[in-house]
């Protein structure tokens, strides 16, 4: 691993203000320091964000629940209030790699990586997600761009991510055997404003499929999915699945969801 | 250059390291605690699984200068007074282990495990070391290992 300078920020000004097109933030390392050692990255300056106390945590009000940055992934899988909230989102998280990946990764890191078969960027989208960051607050409908890119600015920091509570979610996914990074995930959830399925996996980048949820709109159960036509173009192919494969699997993936709501 | 204190295994150690040092690389290069083993050194593998402030996670992924002020356990740092950890015990004697390369990182990890769940189930043994990769064993003796530890501790 080349090396580079290591700051521990204080607070998030200070994070922001050492940050630059040449350097990443620190939250769990898991994506980071493993990109650094097989030389797919390398920054100037490494911003380590984790003693930083405001972002990590998790907060319920009565229709959202709050989950500060740097939280990691084993803290919102046993979290009772998650549990409670949301269980779909709590389960999502123990279906995280491995323990020891759940006990360093974080939910920040994750959603800035965006890598187009993590798990939590399908809650984001399924689950109305607000990205709130030290500038701004964004819909995640926009944050998403595309593979491995978000709307953040280099010197932006991610403070919080809030999601809406709904009337009803589930999160299934075939997951890689070895990673257990999504071959293909969906995420269904049914709004009192309406419903959201969130996949990833498929393609290059996460994305709420209109006529899945259209579907359900009109008819909230499994055989409602069955005329639902699931395009394979634009879907990932390699080693581990075809295109043609995971369009199967979006559909079989979505009706398990809807059961399991 | 960075200082940092640490504990390791019950030791004050007080060393000045590189930026981009590693855990694992403070761990074998500088302290000689050569037991905590490298395979992959991307976070695949789990042979490097030691305990930080009481938690396991994979030390190849975790930059030294992070982790100023905290307390790491290593498999040296197991055995008491000449006697091995029940779990070391319990792989000895159950045959855990045929080369040994993936022992260390399997010993601590399932040592999380029964912190959290004193006598979890085959599936639960099977998913918790879902990050840690044995090429030799098949995993059925390092299942039994773990089952036979859970009932002496
Ligand atoms: C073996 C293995 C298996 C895995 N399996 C899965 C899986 O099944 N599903 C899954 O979804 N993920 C999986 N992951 C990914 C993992 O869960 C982490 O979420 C991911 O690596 C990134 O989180 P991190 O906290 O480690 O981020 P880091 O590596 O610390 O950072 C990643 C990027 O995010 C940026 N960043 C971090 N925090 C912030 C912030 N607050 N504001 C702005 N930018 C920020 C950094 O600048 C950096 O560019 C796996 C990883 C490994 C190593
Ligand atoms: S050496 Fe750390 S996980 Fe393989
Ligand atoms: S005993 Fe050889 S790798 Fe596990």
């Amino acid at each position: 691993m080349k090396t580079f300078n290591y700051h521990s920020a204080k607070d998030v000004k200070e994070a922001s203000k050492l940050a630059s097109s040449n350097s990443a933030f620190l939250a769990g390392g898991m994506t980071t320091i493993p990109s650094m050692k097989l030389g797919l990255a390398s920054y100037k300056d490494i911003i380590d964000i984790k003693r930083i106390k405001k972002l990590s945590g998790i907060k319920i009000s009565g229709k959202t629940v709050t989950i500060g940055a740097t939280t990691k992934h084993s803290e919102v899988a046993s979290s009772k209030d998650v549990k409670k909230a949301i269980p779909s989102l709590a389960a999502l998280a123990e279906g995280i790699g491995d323990p020891q990946v759940r006990n360093r990764g974080t939910i920040g890191g994750s959603i800035a990586n965006n890598d187009p078969a993590a798990d939590y960027p399908s809650a984001c989208i399924a689950l109305n997600a607000t990205i709130h960051t030290n500038n701004r607050s964004i819909d995640a409908e926009k944050f998403f761009r595309g593979m491995f890119e978000t709307c953040l600015k280099s010197t932006e920091v991610i403070e919080a991510i809030e999601f809406s509570i709904p009337q009803k979610s589930s999160y299934q996914k075939l997951p890689n055997p070895a990673s257990r990074y999504a071959i293909i995930g969906v995420y269904v959830a049914k709004h009192k404003t309406g419903i959201n399925v969130g996949i990833t996996g498929a393609k290059s980048c996460v994305y709420n499929d209109k006529d899945l949820a259209g579907a359900l709109t009109k008819n909230f159960s499994s055989s409602a999915i069955d005329s639902v036509k699931i395009s394979s173009s634009g879907m990932n192919s390699d080693i581990h699945a075809s295109s043609d494969y995971r369009a199967n699997m979006v559909k079989a993936f979505a009706k398990k969801a809807v059961d399991a709501c | 250059m960075k200082k940092i204190a640490i504990e390791v295994n019950g030791k004050k150690v007080s060393k000045e390291i590189q930026d981009h040092t590693t855990l694992s690389g403070l761990l074998r290069d500088i302290l000689n605690l050569t037991g905590t083993h490298i395979g992959c050194d991307t976070s695949q593998c789990g042979a490097c699984v030691v305990h930080v402030d009481g938690k396991s996670i994979k030390s190849c992924t975790a930059l030294a200068a992070d982790l100023d002020g905290s307390k790491v356990t290593t498999i040296e740092g197991l055995a008491s007074n000449g006697k091995l950890h029940p779990m070391q015990e319990a792989f000895k004697k159950m045959h855990g282990l045929q080369c040994g390369f993936c022992t260390p990182g399997m010993v601590m990890s399932a040592v999380d495990l029964l912190k959290n769940k004193k006598n979890p189930s085959d599936q639960e043994i099977r998913d918790w070391l879902e990050g840690n990769i044995c090429r030799c064993t098949g995993y059925h003796n390092i299942v039994a290992a773990v089952k036979e530890a859970a009932s002496k501790m």
